[in-house]
């Protein structure tokens, strides 16, 4: 039963080839998340005595504002542009496509394409945000949890760089460095602007 | 009573799925009927094909209902080929 279900899904899902649209939501959305957060984190790297309880607070709100954005913009825009698409097959075959497989597509794929969208800078965020939940004796190297937030952030970048390098095909390292340069032109303007 | 046992039909379907994910739907949901699909001409969002479907009892309805499902739609039936089952007994 789970198994035709889950068969079911994946032929929905193929039919509009949503795994590359997931793909391509999940990386632009998970890198926006990471650089709200590493802009957020940067922020209260420079600024004074911000309790940590305000920066987790500030933190997660950043985090959910990021999973409701990501959400419900997939979710409508891909609705929009699912229906586009099955009225102008249906245009092409002169038939109503209501009881059809694609009909069914144009119903789940956006529910689905808007989790991930949701999801990726929700979990990005997290992991940015996990070093300021982190007891002090836990902290590797005596690091301040603003500036370990700060490197996961970075690592995370690198890592995005990385998947997409292995996508098109590029020289990982080079395609990950790419990333973190960008990660760290952000870092640079926002410690500049504070000067 | 009769049984199709050969089909040709002519089917306009859209793009997806494809010519391989389209005719294994259909072998995959009737295991035991050969399934053929040619493309004969490709539009912008359809394609023309001809679906040829072999096997002892062809259910024509429910062939008809399965391409339905997947968007395409019969638009002729243009070869078919149908045996009797009624069981002839000789008295030697």
């Amino acid at each position: 039963m789970v198994s035709k279900m889950f068969a079911r899904l994946q032929f929905l899902l193929q039919l509009v080839r949503a795994q590359h649209i997931a793909r391509r939501y999940f990386v632009t959305n998970g890198f926006d998340g990471v650089l709200a957060m590493l802009g957020l984190m940067t922020g209260f790297y420079v600024s004074d005595e911000i309790q940590r309880a305000t920066m987790i607070s500030a933190s997660v709100g950043t985090a959910v504002a990021l999973f409701m954005s990501g959400l419900s913009s997939a979710y409508i825009s891909e609705t929009a542009e699912r229906q586009h698409e099955l009225k102008e097959l249906e245009h092409s075959m002169m038939t109503s496509l209501d009881n059809t497989a694609h009909a069914d597509s144009a119903r789940v794929t956006p529910i689905l394409i808007a989790l991930v969208n949701g999801l990726s800078p929700l979990i990005f965020a997290l992991l940015i945000i996990l070093p300021l939940w982190l007891p002090a004796h836990l902290l590797p190297g005596r690091l301040s949890p603003i500036v370990l937030a700060v490197c996961v952030a970075l690592l995370l970048t690198f890592l995005l760089g990385v998947f997409l390098g292995q996508l098109s095909g590029r020289f990982w390292l080079w395609a990950g460095l790419r990333s973190l340069v960008v990660a760290v032109i952000t870092s640079v303007l926002i410690l500049l602007l504070h000067i | 009573m009769a049984v199709i046992t050969h089909l040709v039909l002519d089917v306009l379907k859209p793009h997806q799925p494809n010519a391989l994910e389209f005719t294994n739907a259909i072998a995959n949901r009737f295991p035991r009927l050969r399934v053929n699909l040619v493309v004969q001409e490709v539009d912008e969002k359809t394609e023309s094909t001809f679906l040829t479907i072999g096997g002892d009892d062809i259910n024509y309805d429910d062939i008809v209902q399965l391409i339905s499902e997947m968007g395409a739609s019969v638009h002729s039936i243009d070869e078919v080929e149908v045996v009797g089952d009624e069981v002839i007994t000789t008295v030697g």
